[in-house]
């Protein structure tokens, strides 16, 4: 078994372990950490295309790896993002959830921002 | 298959293609440096700037009848990137360069910058405004699928933001569930995207779509694409996150959400299966996208219906809407390929430009009478008749009645599907508007009858005349030239989605 | 079956046994900590797949610093997790969704399995076109020349980010600097791990910057040591966080793409084409800009795990 084909195999369960996460753990938290598995499954898949790609003397494929590292800056900034929506969640609310029954209990808000 | 190189060689005057996206990041940028009052100053004298480069991209392609193309970095695909104008683009691009500034002027009001001291939200609406629009010229406009991903990101990061600007709890929920169904979309796109370049090594749209074969790497990838980009359009079952993030957040983030960032993600879905999937058997999934479309209608415009609040019947609205443009899919091959494209397009806009017509109307309606309860809205419109009449013509768009473009949309949608011969579609649309003319009707009939309340607030005359401005273009959109729809064909393949 | 091979599978076994306990371990904490272990993993992973770069930006980024990130957001949630019951998918809901997932993991390994060995690839390409870049790392090739325009768009997110993560503020602390207000005392055994660190990693980040257009590294990689270093100093109070409504905070952090930006509208006028390097300029047009993405790297990632802020602004 080669390492691009080992690599497929785990990139393959991590996106299969990841979207489990995303979808089935209900605290954003856990859902974050969830995307970011996800995440570096997708890029496993990136890096075995580029070892699949190994040629000219070079043994991976530069553009593959540079989408990687293109994605690892953005899934980073993505969940600073998520993380501080949930940490100011928990601020105001006193609770960092996402389900609609929590929110049924707060007063109506008629108008809304304008 | 030959590869036509032609696709990929930069054509003159290709150079104006980088402008929207240049202007949009230095406005950015520089709004963010700058900050204060100054942000405020920098978006609203760049928007009229890149109102008018869109206008020439569009005279461009329409002259030259063949679509602009620029290589960046002097790099051409596979190696480099792309950008390519054909005439869908150029459609977006005008739609997007007049409603981010009329929601830009409507908006001065309420984010006004204070002398002196700089402001939380004004700050973060000016800047993320322009992210906005530069996110939507890198989604028009690129050709490269990589790039498209980036761009997407930034729209993400664009948009979230705005719905919880004035910091309540429920706004703070459902922009972090915005963010989760849109990560998500990410990921599945990028996937898709890794799966198509271990296929055939290259990401450019041109060089792309004469290689694809229905292969199994290609049809996991489109359907991974799909899905994150359906999430991201909150088609239905995805829609979960749509109602609540539109309606909370404030009017003129409204609008641009629901009239500009959704149509992004449907503009790649369309550039996915009409140009680089456009040798693949489309039957099957376009009756797929189609079937989800009509519930979207179904289930978008019953809720509607039984919505208490204004905004929020607005932004169920959007989620039926939404499933309209889904239904030129399985519309688009033999002879009436051409009228169901241009029909989804035309959807496309004049929703873009209803949308925010309603958008704006009602955050002037709860700002006038301090709430935006529909029971209570008795003889509103006597009291702010122009408002009204904005919502009311952008409601004639959403029904789909004579004259609008909406009702141009729609009825060249259902005189493709009844020549095709798949009558269901045009029934569930006939049922959409009668539906949409439903709940329109909830929030009209009483605002034009009965006494006329105390407003809390005059509406100002200016930001009146934004909405009924955006309004009267969706109306106006109804008498587009024939030339409109054969601008639309620039860049279209000939045969549409393939018949197998 | 040779050794290396054993130890990949292996380690392919171990990072899929951790990355299952980040999923359905039961406190976000361990989970937490579990992903950090998880990230280092798969730099290990990614270095097996010769992808040194990539392997780098793993460890300092994706799993370095998301680390801080994610302990940090653990750490303070730890209080609600047991208050409001969290609604839990039911044993059907959760039953389908793992079905779900396992087709999707099952088709995509079936997809990847199949794809050729001797796979199309731009690697020829990236070579032939090296030699006038100047550089000699191709991975940075592709960053800063041929798909420059990526990484460019791609600094524009970090600042919306930027302006994502400041808007939660709260409208009294604009302008303010983040993190709790709290005594300026410095903590001891993290003031003295900071003061002989940081020196240290800033000369590491400066130089696996540097040394990235010929080898393996670059601008991402030593930006985010460098962000690194900052905040262990700041952790460690030895500095406090700026105010955000410094001018020379904002300068830092647009500076990257400023520069990029004016880099590739100059391309535009001097070399025929947006974003294009006269071929006789690339080099050093290359590490001008890169030093300017360093610096916004290296302010952008602290300022993205410090938050909001959370203090009045100092006139």
């Amino acid at each position: 078994m080669t390492s691009a084909t080992l690599g497929g195999l785990v990139g393959a369960a991590l996106v299969g372990l990841g979207l489990y996460g995303l979808i089935a753990k209900p605290q954003p938290l856990r859902k974050i950490l969830a995307f970011n598995l996800m995440g570096s499954g997708v890029f496993l898949v990136f890096g075995i295309v580029a070892r699949k790609g190994a040629a000219a003397g070079l043994q991976a494929d530069p553009v593959p790896q540079a989408m990687v590292i293109t994605g690892i800056v953005v899934a980073f900034a993505a969940s600073a993002l998520a993380v501080n929506l949930v940490l100011r969640l928990f601020e105001a609310a006193g609770q960092a959830t996402l389900s609609r029954d929590a929110w049924a209990k707060l007063p109506d808000d008629g108008a809304g921002p304008v | 298959m030959r590869v036509d190189s032609s696709a990929i060689a930069a054509t003159a005057g290709g150079g104006l293609l980088a402008l929207p996206i240049l202007l949009p990041v230095v406005g950015v940028l520089l709004s963010f440096l700058i900050g204060g009052r100054r942000a405020e100053w920098i978006a609203l004298v760049l928007m009229p700037v890149e109102l008018a480069v869109a206008v020439a991209i569009a005279c461009l392609v329409w002259r030259s009848g063949e679509p602009l193309v620029y290589t960046l970095a002097g790099y051409t695909p596979p190696l480099g990137i792309a950008l390519r104008a054909d005439g869908f683009s150029a459609v977006m691009l005008v739609t997007a360069g007049l409603i981010a500034p009329a929601a830009a002027l409507f908006a001065r009001a309420s984010f006004a910058s204070p002398r002196g001291t700089e402001k939380r939200a004004p700050l973060v609406f000016w800047t993320l405004l322009q992210g906005i629009q530069a996110a939507l010229s890198v989604i028009f406009l690129g050709a490269d699928l990589f790039n498209l991903y980036v761009g997407l990101e930034l729209l993400t990061f664009a948009a979230v933001p705005l719905v919880c600007l004035d910091g309540r709890p429920e706004t703070l929920a459902a922009a972090l569930r915005y963010l989760l169904f849109a990560l998500f979309g990410s990921v599945f796109y990028l996937l898709g995207v890794a799966l198509l370049y271990g296929a055939y090594g290259t990401l450019d749209i041109a060089l792309l779509a004469p290689l694809i074969r229905p292969q199994p790497a290609v049809w996991l990838a489109a359907a991974l694409m799909t899905a994150g980009l359906l999430a991201k359009t909150a088609l239905f079952p995805l829609h979960l996150w749509l109602p609540s993030a539109h309606a909370n957040a404030p009017a003129a983030a409204s609008a641009v959400l629901s009239g500009l960032v959704v149509k992004g993600s449907f503009f790649l879905v369309v550039r996915l299966w009409f140009d680089v999937l456009a040798s693949l058997p489309g039957v099957v999934p376009g009756t797929i996208l189609a079937a989800l479309g009509s519930a979207a209608i179904l289930f978008g415009s019953v809720l509607a219906l039984r919505q208490e609040r204004l905004k929020m019947l607005i932004a169920y609205s959007t989620v039926a809407q939404i499933g309209y443009l889904f239904l030129m899919f399985p519309l688009s091959r033999g002879p009436w390929a051409a009228d169901a494209f241009s029909g989804g397009v035309m959807q496309a806009s004049s929703h873009a430009f209803a949308k925010a017509a309603m958008f704006l109307s009602a955050g002037l309606i709860a700002e006038s009478l301090g709430h935006d309860r529909i029971a209570e809205l008795g003889g509103a419109a006597r009291a702010m008749p122009a408002t009204f009449l904005a919502l009311g013509l952008g409601g004639l768009s959403l029904m789909g009645l004579p004259p609008s473009g909406g009702f141009v949309a729609k009825w060249l949608l259902m005189k493709a599907s009844i020549a095709c011969g798949q009558w269901v579609w045009a029934v569930v649309m006939a049922a959409g508007g009668l539906l949409a003319g439903g709940y329109l009707y909830r929030v009209l009939a009483p605002a034009v009858s009965g006494e006329s309340p105390l407003l809390q607030k005059r509406p100002a005359r200016s930001r009146e005349s934004v909405a009924l401005a955006l309004a009267l273009v969706a109306v106006l959109l109804a008498f587009a030239p024939p030339g409109f729809f054969a601008f639309l064909q620039i860049g279209r393949p000939a045969a549409g989605l393939a018949l197998q | 079956m040779s050794v290396l091979q054993a130890l990949d599978i292996g380690l392919a076994l171990l990072v899929f046994a951790v990355a299952a306990w980040t999923i359905f371990a039961r406190g976000a904490f361990a989970a937490t900590v579990g992903y950090v272990v998880y990230g280092l993993l798969l730099s290990l992973v990614w270095i097996r797949l010769f992808a040194v770069d990539v392997a780098l930006t793993e460890a300092a980024i994706g799993s370095g610093v998301t680390g801080i990130l994610l302990i940090g957001a653990a750490a303070r949630l730890r209080g609600g997790e047991t208050a409001g019951d969290e609604r839990s998918l039911s044993g059907a809901a959760r039953l389908f969704t793992a079905g779900l997932c396992i087709l999707v993991a099952l088709a995509l390994a079936g997809v990847v399995l199949l794809l050729p060995d001797q796979g199309p690839s731009l690697a020829r390409q990236s070579m032939q076109n090296l030699a006038e870049t100047g550089l000699g790392n191709p991975v940075t090739a592709v960053l800063i020349a041929y798909r420059s325009f990526d990484t460019m768009l791609e600094k524009v997110v970090l600042v919306l980010a930027v302006v994502g993560v400041w808007s939660l503020a709260a409208d009294r602390y604009w302008g303010g600097a983040p993190g709790e207000a709290r005594a300026a005392r410095p903590e001891p055994t993290l003031a003295f791990l900071a003061q002989v660190l940081a020196p240290l990693g800033i000369l590491v980040g400066v130089h696996i910057f540097w040394v990235g257009a010929d080898e393996p590294g670059g601008a991402f990689q030593g930006g985010a040591i460098l962000a690194a270093m900052w905040m262990i100093v700041m952790m460690a109070r030895l500095t406090e966080a700026p105010q955000t409504n410094a001018f020379w905070l904002r300068l830092a952090l647009v500076a990257g793409p400023l520069v990029f930006l004016a880099a590739g509208v100059a391309g535009s006028i001097f070399a025929g084409g947006f974003f294009a390097y006269p071929p006789w300029l690339a080099k050093p047009a290359i590490l001008f800009i890169e030093t300017f993405m360093v610096l916004s790297i290296a302010v952008t990632l602290p300022m993205l795990v410090a938050g909001p802020p959370r203090r009045e602004p100092r006139q």
